[in-house]
């Protein structure tokens, strides 16, 4: 029972730890939804590595408070993903938009794709040509 | 048999370069994408009264910095001995930006420490810092007299930093 007690008063701890974004639900599901989305995509630029959705730095609380508020002004997604890259360029998305800058970034793993079968299949070519001579010799 | 050694040679010559300019980027310098824009226009309460508006307005048609501060910042704590020493040489007004900060503390500070700027915003709320593009005080903006940002540091300013990327832009918007 003690042991219990433990267990829910920790879990009852980490929960509010969970929390971090303490703002207002929308009443309206699609534009909560739409919410979500943007904030899971857009990178906090003092804690780089974390979304401004898992980040309790005062930039990403500021950065949500701005979405939410361009949500509730009837903002599209590509407007406030072009606030959001206009001040602080393409690196505040998780996923850059294909753009002259960024194109290097969605190519090159194509062309790296390209150049390695390229290399393969002239390998493989080659060594199709040679002749079967490492065979090992009958009865050995 | 030259070109079987080159091959590769050559690749992990390229991939050396590649990681000497990589690893040599600081991933917490992000280049700012107002560079070589217009600077944001913006009107705000003043840190000394609540009551004024300052802004864009206090440096128009001026070369200018805006410094990017607040008193939790501590390489703002670092580089206001050098703010002051450029403000009383009188080069260039510097305009303050207050982020994110407590008004109190702030007038403090520049009370106890000194103050060179020649108007302070109190961006209580980080409302015009997210149009600056701000991350991470101390940022320091170069305005030219068309206010266009022409340089953007990020982190303490210093005396060599001053002269080195800050003073030739200058002199080159000045001769213009």
């Amino acid at each position: 029972m003690k042991l219990l007690t433990i267990g829910v008063g920790f879990f009852l701890l980490i929960s509010t730890a969970l929390a971090i974004d303490v703002g207002q639900s929308f009443d309206d599901p699609e534009l909560q939804h739409r919410y979500e989305k943007i904030i899971a995509e857009v990178r906090c630029l003092k804690c780089q590595n974390q979304t401004i959705k898992d980040s309790n730095a005062f930039l990403a609380s500021d950065l949500r408070r701005e979405i939410r508020r361009m949500l509730e002004e009837g903002k599209t997604d590509e407007e406030i993903y072009d606030f959001l890259v206009a001040r602080y360029g393409d690196f505040a998305l998780y996923r850059p938009r294909t753009s002259g800058r960024t194109l290097i970034l969605w190519v090159a793993p194509m062309i790296f794709l390209v150049f390695g079968a390229v290399v393969l299949l002239r390998i493989v070519r080659r060594r199709m040509a040679l002749p079967i001579d490492d065979e090992p010799a009958e009865g050995a | 048999m030259m070109s079987k050694f080159m091959l590769p040679l050559v690749a992990f010559a390229l991939l050396v370069g590649m990681f000497v300019v990589g690893l040599n980027l600081d991933p917490s310098r992000i280049p700012s994408p107002l560079l070589q824009h217009a600077a944001p226009e913006f009107a705000i309460p003043s840190l000394h009264d609540a009551n004024v508006l300052v802004g864009s307005a206090s440096y128009a048609n001026q070369v200018a910095l805006v410094n990017i501060w607040a008193t939790w910042c501590p390489g703002c704590r670092q580089e206001h001995g050098f703010l002051l020493e450029l403000a009383a040489e009188g080069t260039i007004p510097i305009f303050g930006l207050n982020w994110r900060d407590d008004r109190v503390e702030a007038l403090r500070w520049l009370e106890t420490l000194g103050d060179p700027y020649v108007a302070s915003g109190y961006d209580v709320d980080g409302r015009v810092g997210i149009d600056w593009g701000a991350y991470g005080a101390p940022e320091t903006f170069l305005i030219d007299s068309n206010g266009i940002v022409i340089h953007k540091h990020i982190a303490p300013l210093t005396r060599e930093i001053w002269e080195h990327d800050f003073v030739p832009l200058i002199g080159a918007n000045k001769a213009e």
